[in-house]
């Protein structure tokens, strides 16, 4: 295979970015950007893909194949796409609205199909686009312009949806995480199977701080923890907290306290099938625990479009039929 | 034969089929279809089911039928009434009472004309034909129950699977009656059934049963000899509307040389495109069964971005559903053929039921100024040729296109002379060459086509979308852009008429009344039109397939007559799509919208009222 050899500003497009000063997707864009120059793959095999939103004016910056589609349908023009070439890479940028609400259905069955589109979902916890209204993952009781009462919904928990839907493939990272969310969208590259790569985005117009809680202020190595795959469940300022697990529930401990050595940490393994522990991870929240980011869940599997393509073959193999003139004059035909 | 056997000739005959929808009367009608084709006669077949999977038994709500026309000329439409009505149950007599033609035989099952059953059928009295003012019909009480299972005594199947055979004694009778041969039947129940052999062996013992009683019996049954018709020389095969669309899309891709991608989802009348696609792996058709209409015609749309030809297929709520993403390819400039086999609306309506409602849904059920290429196929087999033309348009063109047929038309059959391949005509797609030279809206001078270039082709890289662009592509608020866009796209539709053959009518050239017709109506139309002129009326049949663009020539064949009355399925939308682009004419109108096709007494019914006004 050839190797090309690119600079993230290879992938930038002569488009003006019109996102507002300060918005998380610049910083998203531009891990994206790097890591596709870093993986060395033809630039012009990438089909960028996305729906409506803030986010979904992504394609537009890139310097690839790019479609801005319509709302919600994102997941299902990149099945489309990446079903009729498999060779391509295919991205697909949504967010919280385009994936979750309008677009619910597609993304579950994306998922479920396994389809290889790298799926990635900018969660800023509302509408930007239109200025402000509470979205499915909004924080119930939210003041927003469509809920000056507060919401009376319960959100989503984007992780919960996917592992629901047969994911094989999840991991959360965060919009100001620059070297974090660069590891794992070239992780999420390279997997095989629908990835999707849940951002924390801030919208600085909107829902401004909306993840400050878990970046900001002190301790905040206390409030989050970075899993990869085969490593302790280990965090914290001093790298002293660590996950275990006691009467079947996660328990944040501190090593060397209570009687828990580093022995009794937990070991990541994103390669488990069962969903229980990543269900687990998935759910902890402040203040009790940090919030999980890293490649949760990544367990490769069959893909929808290669068996799409080995069928065909094997039916292509067998079959008496090779072309239009033999159909035609299969089966009972009779002449005058 | 022996003496007094009656042998009737006849020019066409009607049959219906009817029974419960359990009944396996759409087999044993298709069975028929494809053995009277293969004795040379030529033929029309319209089935007519309930949308109940099993409505309650013995009920005329659960009534299934099936009707075959057949004949020694050329045969256009299923037949007004049937001459043949072979019912398996009292509710199947009630259903069809009114389908009948004046001296028609009613063959039926004694053995179901119980007490339980009749009041199932909601009859009142204990004789169903007189409360139908049957008398003067010839009818004939066969105990088709009980000679089935005594054929299946030695058998050794339960009462169940015994009488599941009781449609084979119906059709071996009326084989018999008609003459037709068993040996294609029973090699068609050999693929059908294929390993099962005790399904296969059984129901080919209650086939000869029923074909042997006719011979035993035939001082009470008539027999009928419908000689063949004088056909065009070649090979020829039966095939449905919604199969021949099939294959039609499959033709136009291997022509283009592209791969076809079809992504659909389930909806009566269109499931069987999604299922004939869905059998040609071999041919290297990729389907994608998708989770709603919406993902159908995406996943279609992603295809085509891509560099296949996407296709979606669906009926008229699902097109509904689907116009949203047809405006993408529209703004897009990206091929895609939209199938839509129209059904009784508006909602859910007749699911099963034939009707053109859809006319205007097509043209404008979009926001925004949404040019759209609009064919319309007029008989089951012509269905191929307009799917092709439609892929041709669309690949052609860069546009999406929609493709109407209907219900009767997609489960409706006929013989059709298999074309060759290379009769076909060429289709060049508009992929582009240059990099140096591509914009993404940059087009040819002469059709306004855009370039295709699609992901994976090196230098083309570059973006589309639904947002308005200029011709580089770029994303434009610009207001004089817009307009420009907006007229370029509706010019580039309009030139489209290119690809349209003239509109030639049919019958008279010139003369009284001008019968005016689109899409599955045809056969129907042509064979009101030939009796009306061999009668010695001054009247022409003008059919379009072609609705958007129309023919350039449609104003000139309109001037040709007196009067002018549009026929269709529907409260008069051709009609008023016409008082539009063709203004200087009046337009009668003929419309009915009872989910049923036409009959063709109706249509010269008006015609004559219309000419002595």
């Amino acid at each position: 295979m050839i190797e090309y050899t690119y600079t993230a500003k290879d992938f930038k497009s002569l488009n003006e970015v019109l996102w507002c000063p300060g918005c998380g997707d610049h910083a998203i864009m531009n891990a994206i950007q790097r890591v596709m120059a870093g993986l060395g793959l033809n630039k012009a095999d990438y089909a960028v893909i996305s729906g409506i939103g803030c986010s979904s004016r992504f394609p537009y910056y890139m310097n690839t194949y790019g479609f801005h589609t319509i709302h919600g349908r994102g997941a299902a023009i990149a099945s489309g796409v990446k079903s009729a070439n498999p060779k391509l890479h295919v991205w697909q940028i949504t967010g919280d609205g385009d994936a979750m609400a309008i677009g619910g259905n597609h993304f579950i069955h994306t998922i479920r199909r396994n389809i290889d589109i790298n799926l990635v979902l900018f969660n800023n916890k509302i509408y930007g686009l239109t200025k402000g209204q509470y979205s499915p993952t909004t924080d119930f009781g939210s003041k927003t312009k469509t809920s000056p009462y507060g919401t009376i919904e319960e959100p989503f928990i984007p992780g919960q949806l996917v592992l629901g839907a047969k994911g094989t493939y999840y991991a959360r990272t965060i919009d100001g995480n620059m070297k974090m969310s660069q590891e794992i969208f070239d992780n999420a590259a390279r997997f095989k199977g629908t990835s999707v790569v849940e951002v924390l985005q801030n919208c600085v117009i909107f829902n401004v701080g909306i993840h400050e809680e878990i970046t900001k202020g002190e301790n905040r190595e206390d409030k989050q923890i970075y899993l990869k795959h085969g490593e302790k469940m280990i965090f914290g300022t001093n790298k002293d907290k660590g996950l275990v697990l006691e009467n079947g529930k996660l328990k944040v401990i501190t090593i060397g306290q209570d009687g828990y050595t580093i022995d009794d940490v937990l070991i990541h393994d994103a390669k488990e099938e069962s969903l229980y522990m990543h269900v687990a991870l998935i759910n902890m929240t402040m203040p009790e625990f940090p919030v999980a980011f890293g490649v949760i869940r990544a367990v490769e599997t069959r893909t929808y479009e290669t068996e799409m393509e080995v069928q065909i073959a094997e039916v292509k193999k067998t079959s008496k039929i090779k072309c239009m003139d033999d159909l035609l004059r299969s089966g009972n035909t009779w002449e005058v | 034969m022996t003496k007094d056997t009656k042998v009737i000739e006849l020019d066409q005959v009607a049959i219906r089929f009817s029974g419960d929808s359990g009944d396996g009367m759409q087999l044993t009608g298709t069975l028929f279809s494809d053995a009277t084709a293969l004795v040379g006669n030529d033929i029309s077949t319209f089935p007519d089911y309930p949308s109940e999977i099993r409505a309650p038994q013995g009920t005329v709500g659960g009534v299934s039928g099936f009707q075959v026309h057949f004949g020694n000329r050329k045969i256009n439409t299923p037949g007004d009434k049937a001459h043949v009505l072979v019912a398996m149950n009292p509710a199947a007599v009630k259903a069809n009472a009114k389908f009948l033609e004046p001296s028609a035989t009613i063959i039926y099952d004694v053995d179901s004309f119980t007490d339980k059953n009749l009041k199932k059928a909601k009859f009142t009295t204990d004789d169903p034909f007189a409360e139908l003012n049957l008398e003067g019909y010839q009818k004939i009480g066969v105990p088709i129950t009980s000679l089935t299972k005594e054929a299946l005594i030695d058998s050794n199947m339960d009462n169940k699977t015994v009488l599941r055979s009781k449609n084979m004694f119906a059709l071996g009778l009326v084989s018999w009656i008609f003459n037709r041969p068993l040996e294609i039947i029973e090699k068609a129940l050999k693929a059908k059934f294929g390993k099962n052999l005790q399904i296969i062996e059984s129901n080919i013992t209650v086939l000869h049963a029923g074909f042997n009683y006719g011979m035993n019996m035939q001082h009470t049954t008539p027999q009928f000899l419908v000689p063949a018709a004088k056909i065009e020389k070649g090979i020829y095969r039966n095939i449905s509307g919604n199969h021949a669309t099939a294959w039609g899309l499959i033709a136009a891709a291997e022509k283009a040389d592209i791969e076809l991608f079809l992504g659909s989802y389930p909806i009566t009348p269109a499931t069987d495109i999604l299922q004939a696609l869905s059998e040609r792996k071999d041919l290297g058709v990729k389907t994608f069964q998708a989770e709603d209409e919406i993902a159908g015609v995406c996943t279609a749309i992603g295809a085509s971005y891509a560099g296949d030809l996407g296709v979606t297929s669906t009926s008229g709520p699902g097109l509904a559903l689907k116009s949203e993403a047809i405006n993408l390819a529209i703004m897009a400039e990206l091929p895609l053929v939209v199938v839509n086999v129209q059904r009784g609306g508006p909602s859910t309506g007749l699911p099963t039921k034939t009707e053109q409602s859809d006319l205007m849904q097509a043209l404008w059920g979009r926001n925004g100024e949404s040019p759209i290429v609009i064919l319309a196929a007029g008989t089951p087999s012509d269905c191929f040729d307009y799917a092709f033309e439609a892929a041709r348009i669309a690949l052609e063109r860069m546009t999406p296109v929609i493709l109407l047929t209907d219900g009767f038309l997609g489960n409706g059959s006929e013989p059709w002379k298999i074309p060759s391949m290379s009769d076909l005509p060429k289709i060049t797609t508009r992929v582009a060459k240059d990099p140096s030279k591509f914009k993404p809206y940059s087009r040819f001078d002469d059709t306004l086509a855009r370039e295709w270039a699609f992901p994976g082709m090196e230098g083309f890289e570059h973006r589309i979308g639904g947002l308005e662009k200029d011709e580089s592509g770029t994303v434009s608020h610009d207001p004089a852009n817009h307009q420009h866009m907006c007229e370029i796209r509706a010019e580039k539709v309009a030139r489209v008429v290119d690809m349209v053959p003239d509109l030639e009518p049919y019958g008279c050239p010139e003369g009284d009344v001008l019968i005016v017709g689109w899409g599955g109506t045809y056969g129907h139309l042509v064979s009101a039109a030939r009796e009306l002129c061999a009668e010695g009326k001054k009247v022409g049949l003008a059919h379009f397939n072609y609705i958007n663009p129309l023919p350039a020539n449609t104003a000139e064949v309109f001037s040709n007559y007196k009067k002018i009355i549009v026929c269709e399925l529907n409260l008069g939308q051709f009609a008023a799509y016409l008082r539009d682009k063709v203004q200087q004419y009046t337009y009668y109108q003929h419309n009915k919208v009872q989910g049923l096709p036409f009959l063709v007494e109706e249509i010269k019914e008006s015609v004559i009222k219309l000419m002595e006004e």
